[in-house]
């Protein structure tokens, strides 16, 4: 068992990981997702305090 | 896919799941193996487990946090196995709940403590080590041989780790109490039955004082059971390589 | 699930109903436990739990009876947690340079006689302080704080806020008196007992649905990548806690219990808790400060965002994996010691990735650092961060642990990123919130600041080069041969050789010490509106105060 486990580990679980990495840059990369992250990064210095008091 | 990452940025209870499955992988991977494969601990002859005054005596080195400043791990490294005797095995710590390894040593490591000092001495070490080490740091335990120690919940601490999976028998659990107490007394009519329970345990008055049975006795019978299980000449470290 | 029930129940006042309920429970468990246990400790801690179960029943009808704050956010419970850092900020450092003092001066700090002041139950107190209790409180508040101010909405869940606050500060009593009562389950950074672990349990499914709960009603579109990093440390601690306390007790009625797994599973399991104590405590939640803070206070975003989703990911995904590095050349599997390894030192990347984008959002600013202290120890922490993680990934090489293992080179390696990390980047986070929350427009004094920053930091490099050549001598020492093939040192005789950098570490921890008692002072007048007479002429804030 432990043979088989560890050549798994050695084989697909490389490529799983090398793979989730690739979607994870895909993602922080692709052009389309610029203004999101520009208007995400922009948050913190938003200053009015208009947040729903009540609800 | 990426207007499921859009999804993912926007929904919180999308990306709390991400997260515990990305966090969980690591710890599944490593930690789960370690309660299958059979190759993670050991065959080995002479591990049992402690008898009721070690674990009482275990319960205190706990309690003081000895394990802050001693570790219980020998590496397989020359210079360790020469000052502190052969490397630490998995199956020597199978019964401790919780592992008493350690993680830092500014007092030596007490895997193979057992047996290297006498009884006299170690009791004059807890109660003022700098009387016979003048140039040690450990604080000074005085109080372990003036308390008595308490054992009312023994059978209840045997129960509570034969749950966990300590082999502990029937029999032993209905005999903590008077082994415990048989284990300080050398005359003690318990004295065969209380070894053919725990093999090779050690029968005597750790702190001389055959009052009562106080802390100092079982302190100094768990240091003194350290690392003696085993019995190396049988041992072969090749067949167990991992 | 919770969430939106507690949200139904917040409108009706549920929250209160809830909670009331919860006090009642646990002032007929507390009772029931006093009545039966046979264990001493265990009825001391019975009455804390409900002289603070009672306690909060009179709170609570304090809290009932007056209105709510006004204002769009719930700003009362960060305030209270701005306090409680400051406080078990400065106990635990003080049992920081206790231990240190025990350790290079043997003869004049222990006392036979007082059990509960041994080095052995002092030091999980001080290690339990520093990170729970300081870093715990700083990472409530802060949490509590950003969240609200990202999602632009108030915090969710009523008293529930409070709750938390309340509870969690009652967790760190529960602990610190036990360690001091001997306590202790022997798990580092996990000593508290099995009703302790319990309790924290309860609380901490309560923060996560108030941290939640506020991102889920927020105005905002994106959820701002603190608030990511937030609820990695949230959730991976849960999971963390859970799994590692594991435990059977003696008695339902008794302090102690005994770990579920035993030997090697044992130690993984809580190398692979201690070592992500370090990643998602320490880590994950400083860096939602640092995303936080840094950007606010250098008044521009964060470098770059995308870097910061690839850090998140890759760093959450990767710590996980290097708690064996603790366990190198010892009898766990081999094939376990090497995929720690291997993991810790890709941990470099992301950690690095990280700290780069935390100093490059000052560019184009880097002026600031000499007018601004507070921006100034905030950017040295993260250059702290980027040291220890280098130190790390490299003491994660077997051959290197081999020596490094064992020795104070790990105590030095550990305080690096603590006080320098974790603790510049907390202290910045006070004085900015103290400014903030008490709606002043300036600390009470920038030269305090400078002072606090000055000394500590001669503290932390007197602490960690002391450490160093301790630990490096103390490993080199273990290891020596002389010419006829024997050991070169006795044991004791590398315990003597310790003694100078011992008395230099209680130094450095005094000095570390001693500026969080500036701050405190600094703190303490700017609370109160105060402006040190001599600045008063420098004219106004430095850096901007929120709108409120």
């Amino acid at each position: 068992m432990y043979e088989a486990l560890a050549k798994f580990a050695q084989t697909w679980g490389l490529v799983l990981f090398v793979l989730a990495f690739a979607l994870t840059l895909a993602y922080a990369l692709a052009p389309s997702n610029s203004r999101k992250f520009k208007e995400a990064s922009e948050i913190p210095l938003k200053d009015e305090g208009d947040a729903d008091g009540e609800e | 896919m990426l207007d499921r990452h859009k999804f993912l940025e926007k929904n919180s209870l999308v990306l709390t799941v991400a997260i515990l499955v990305t966090v969980a992988v690591g710890g599944a991977v490593e930690i789960a193996p370690l309660f299958y494969l059979e190759s993670t601990i050991e065959k080995v002859e002479g591990v049992r487990p402690y008898s009721p005054l070690e674990l009482a005596g275990r319960d205190i080195y706990i309690r003081e946090g000895c394990y802050t400043c001693h570790s219980q791990q020998i590496r397989p490294l020359r210079d360790e196995v020469e000052r502190y005797g052969h490397y630490s095995l998995a199956a020597e710590s199978m019964y401790d709940h919780p592992f008493q390894w350690g993680s830092k040593r500014t007092g030596p490591d007490l895997a193979r403590v057992g047996g290297k000092y006498s009884d006299e001495w170690q009791r004059q070490h807890l109660i003022d080590p700098r009387s016979v080490v003048p140039e040690s740091v450990m604080p000074p335990y005085a109080l372990l041989d003036k308390n008595r120690l308490a054992y009312h919940d023994i059978e209840n601490k045997l129960r509570a780790l034969r749950l966990e999976g300590v082999p502990y028998t029937d029999e032993m659990i209905e005999n903590a109490k008077s082994d415990l107490e048989a284990q300080v007394d050398p005359f003690s009519a318990d004295y065969d039955a209380l070894l053919a329970r725990y093999p090779k345990a050690q029968i005597r008055n750790f702190d001389g004082d055959s009052s009562a049975v106080s802390e100092m006795d079982a302190m100094i019978a768990y240091l003194q059971v350290l690392g003696t299980m085993v019995d190396f000449s049988t041992y072969e470290a090749e067949e167990n390589y991992r | 699930m919770a969430a939106s029930d507690l949200h139904h129940a917040e409108q009706r006042g549920g929250d209160v109903m809830l909670l009331a309920a919860g006090l009642f429970v646990g002032v007929l468990s507390a009772v029931f436990t006093a009545a039966r246990t046979a264990d001493p400790l265990m009825s001391a801690h019975a009455m804390m739990f409900l002289a603070a179960f009672v306690a909060g029943a009179f709170a609570l009808a304090q809290y009932v009876s007056t209105p709510r704050e006004a204002g769009p956010y719930d700003f009362g419970v960060v305030r209270a947690g701005v306090i409680a850092s400051v406080f078990w900020g400065l106990a635990g450092f003080l049992v920081g340079v206790i231990i240190a003092a025990q350790l290079a001066f043997p003869n004049l700090f222990y006392f036979p006689d007082l059990p509960w002041s041994s080095f052995g139950r002092l030091r999980p107190l001080h290690t339990s302080a520093v990170v729970f209790a300081f870093g715990g409180n700083v990472l409530i508040a802060t949490s509590f704080y950003v969240v609200q101010r990202t999602c632009r909405a108030r915090l969710f869940g009523g008293v529930a806020p409070w709750f938390v606050f309340w509870g969690y500060n009652l967790f760190i009593v529960i602990a610190a008196t036990g360690y001091l009562m001997g306590v202790t389950q022997s798990k580092e950074y996990a000593e508290p007992e099995w009703y302790a672990d319990l309790w924290l349990t309860i609380v901490w499914v309560v923060y996560l649905v108030v941290f939640l709960g506020t991102v889920l009603k927020r105005k905002e579109p994106h959820i701002y990548v603190a608030n990511w990093f937030y609820l990695a440390f949230i959730v991976t601690i849960a999971m963390l806690h859970i799994v590692n306390n594991l435990a059977i007790p003696v008695s339902i009625v008794g302090s102690k219990s005994y770990s579920l797994f035993a030997g090697v599973q044992d130690a993984l399991t809580q190398w692979w808790y201690g070592h992500n104590a370090v990643g998602f405590f320490l880590t994950a939640g400083f860096l939602a400060i640092m995303y936080y803070f840094i950007p606010k206070r250098a008044e521009r975003p964060v470098y770059s965002y995308r870097l910061s989703i690839v850090h998140f990911w890759s760093l959450i995904f990767i710590y996980i994996w290097a708690g064996p590095h603790h366990l190198h050349y010892t009898a766990l599997p081999e094939w376990a010691q090497t995929l720690g390894m291997t993991f810790s030192i890709m941990l470099w990347m992301p950690s690095w990735g990280g700290m780069i984008n935390g100093l490059m959002t000052l560019s184009g600013a880097w002026d600031k650092l000499r007018t601004d202290p507070v921006l100034r120890m905030m950017v040295v922490s993260v250059a702290f961060y980027g040291m220890s993680t280098f130190e790390g990934p490299l003491m994660s090489v077997r051959a290197v642990n081999s020596l490094s293992h064992y020795t104070d080179w790990t105590i030095g390696h550990v305080h690096s990123g603590a006080l320098g990390w974790v603790g510049y980047v907390s202290f910045g986070a006070l004085y900015c919130l103290t400014q903030w929350l008490w709606n002043r427009k300036r600390l009470y004094s920038n030269a305090l600041v400078e002072w606090h920053f000055w000394i500590s930091t001669i503290g932390i490099v007197l602490y960690i080069a002391a450490m160093w050549v301790s630990g490096v001598m103390q490993g080199l020492m273990w290891r020596a041969y002389d010419q006829f093939g024997f050991l070169e040192s006795s044991f004791v005789e590398t315990v003597a050789a310790m003694h100078p950098y011992y008395v230099i570490r209680m130094c450095g921890g005094l000095l570390f010490l001693t500026g969080a008692l500036i701050m405190t002072y600094n703190l303490w007048r700017t609370a109160r509106g105060d402006v040190r007479e001599k600045e008063r002429a420098q004219g106004g804030a430095l850096a901007p105060a929120p709108a409120e």
